[in-house]
């Protein structure tokens, strides 16, 4: 099965999309790396080649994880399915 | 897998994949000598860049080691240095004299550019045809040192690019290289998982004493909390957000299997095989030069956005694994590894490829940056000069 976008880890809350003209309302298909699983996710937003995608809903203040690290600090709510980065995600460092 | 290669073996024993005679200038002032040089005589190559007059201190300290450790490099069979005066000259000369190789120095002061190409000419001629007779001879991939840092980096680099260096790493690991990664601000939120890689206490506190020293520059000298340069634009088109983010696809390259053995200084060359980290700018063009300047001969670049950086003494091996990327400027790499995207090929088949692309490359394969002409050598300055 194609895949569309991928998953570092199941523990992760975002995804990685891998293949170019994803647009808003489509269902597409994903790979949990590490645990090997297939998922599907419904996305809100156009997202690029490399972008991320909320694996589920987060609030401001929250913290993401990728690598089942923290990446950031979330600051403006984010919707499963949405567009993830610079407008809703930042460092904590720095 | 191959073990064995084609290289140049020098005088001080350490094994080269390039047989270079270069024209290094000591300071601004003499690019335009080394470079008439380097065109009277063909073959050779002038190695110009900006700097080198009233620097002091610990920055001069790191100046002489990199022009020192560049001519010192084993890709370069004979170095000819010219400068405006001699007694700096001669202190370049003498470093690089250490290795055995030949070596000679030229002062423009008393003499006039004309008089030193033409004598540095004649020299660089009896340079050139010497080196032009020495032979490739068999050597074991043991005997490589081989650097790595990525560039202009995209999400596609941590889940698939980096890891391929990673995964090449822990086999050149396995086959008794010298191995190397560097880059201390680009750590940033991953430093945890190198200090747990490092092999003692007196490792782990050697590499937080260069990330403690890195982030007080970033705090002296900041004026933002550094969001419009780490990640870098081209970093944040690609789709990483933070420096965490950054860092974490990153430290991907060192791979699983080897230890930290020990934590080096700026151009600093490591003494002995194993997996060592290198204090660093995560630029490209200073860090491949500060890798060339502490010996490494190969050097492994993995990049998302394509950064299309080469070195003129050290072959940069460029792979990618982002699809658009691939299509829009595909001229710039020598390895794809974009099947990993599709699961077309899998981690280790993705390692074999990239390490056989690397013994490719130490017989004699040429990059595509060394085809398309990359020859940054950009010099690592740690403050102004006098």
């Amino acid at each position: 099965m194609a895949i569309d976008f991928l998953v570092h880890e199941a523990a992760d809350g975002v995804g990685v999309v891998v293949v170019e003209g994803l647009k808003s309302g489509q269902e597409i298909t994903g790979w949990v790396m590490k645990e090997d699983q297939t998922i599907k996710e419904k996305i809100l937003n156009d997202i690029p080649i490399g972008h991320k995608l909320a694996l589920k809903d987060f609030g401001v203040g929250d913290t993401v994880f990728k690598y089942n690290t923290d990446i950031g600090k979330v600051v403006a709510p984010i919707k499963k399915g949405e567009h993830v980065h610079v407008h809703n995600l930042k460092t904590k460092r720095w | 897998m191959q073990t064995k290669f084609l290289g140049y073996r020098r005088e001080n024993g350490r094994v080269g994949v390039r047989n270079h005679v270069i024209i290094l200038p000591l300071d601004d002032l003499s690019n335009s000598a080394s470079e008439a040089v380097a065109n009277n005589v063909k073959g050779t190559m002038a190695l110009p860049h900006p700097y080198g007059r009233l620097q002091f201190g610990e920055d001069l300290d790191l100046y002489f080691r990199t022009l020192i450790g560049t001519g010192a490099n084993p890709n370069i069979a004979a170095v000819v240095v010219i400068g405006i005066e001699p007694a700096w000259t001669k202190v370049v000369v003498d470093g690089i004299a250490k290795t055995g190789k030949p070596v000679a120095g030229f002062a423009i002061e008393q003499n006039g550019d004309f008089n030193t190409i033409c004598a540095a000419s004649r020299k660089a001629k009896e340079f050139m045809h010497q080196a032009s007779e020495i032979q490739r001879t068999e050597c074991d991939v043991s005997e490589l040192w081989v650097s790595t840092k990525c560039g202009e980096s995209d999400t596609t680099s941590g889940i698939a690019t980096n890891p391929t260096v990673g995964k090449t790493y822990d086999k050149l690991y396995e086959m008794g290289a010298t191995i190397l990664f560097g880059e201390t601000t680009e750590l940033t939120g991953g430093e945890h998982l190198v200090l747990e890689r490092c092999v003692n206490d007196e490792v782990r506190q050697k590499f937080q004493f260069f990330f403690d020293r890195y982030a007080k520059v970033v705090d002296d000298h900041k004026t933002s909390d550094l969001s419009d340069s780490q990640p870098t634009k081209g970093n944040i088109e690609g789709g990483l957000t933070t420096i965490e983010e950054k860092a974490l696809g990153n430290i991907q390259k060192i791979g699983r299997k080897a230890p930290i053995v020990g934590c080096l200084e700026k151009a600093e060359a490591p003494a002995g095989p194993g997996l060592w980290f290198m204090d660093s700018s995560s630029a490209a063009g200073e860090m491949v030069t500060l890798c060339a300047a502490a010996g490494f001969v190969v050097h492994l670049f993995p990049t998302g956005q394509g950064n299309i950086i080469g070195n003129p003494i050290l072959p940069v091996i460029k792979l990618c694994s982002n699809p658009r990327t691939l299509r829009t400027m595909n001229e710039h790499f020598d390895v794809d590894v974009s099947g990993l995207l599709t699961r077309d090929i899998n981690l280790d088949q993705a390692g074999d490829i990239l390490l056989d692309m690397t013994v490719r490359t130490a017989n004699g394969r040429l990059t595509s940056a060394e085809v398309l002409g990359h020859r940054e050598y950009i010099i690592t300055r740690l403050y102004e000069s006098a």
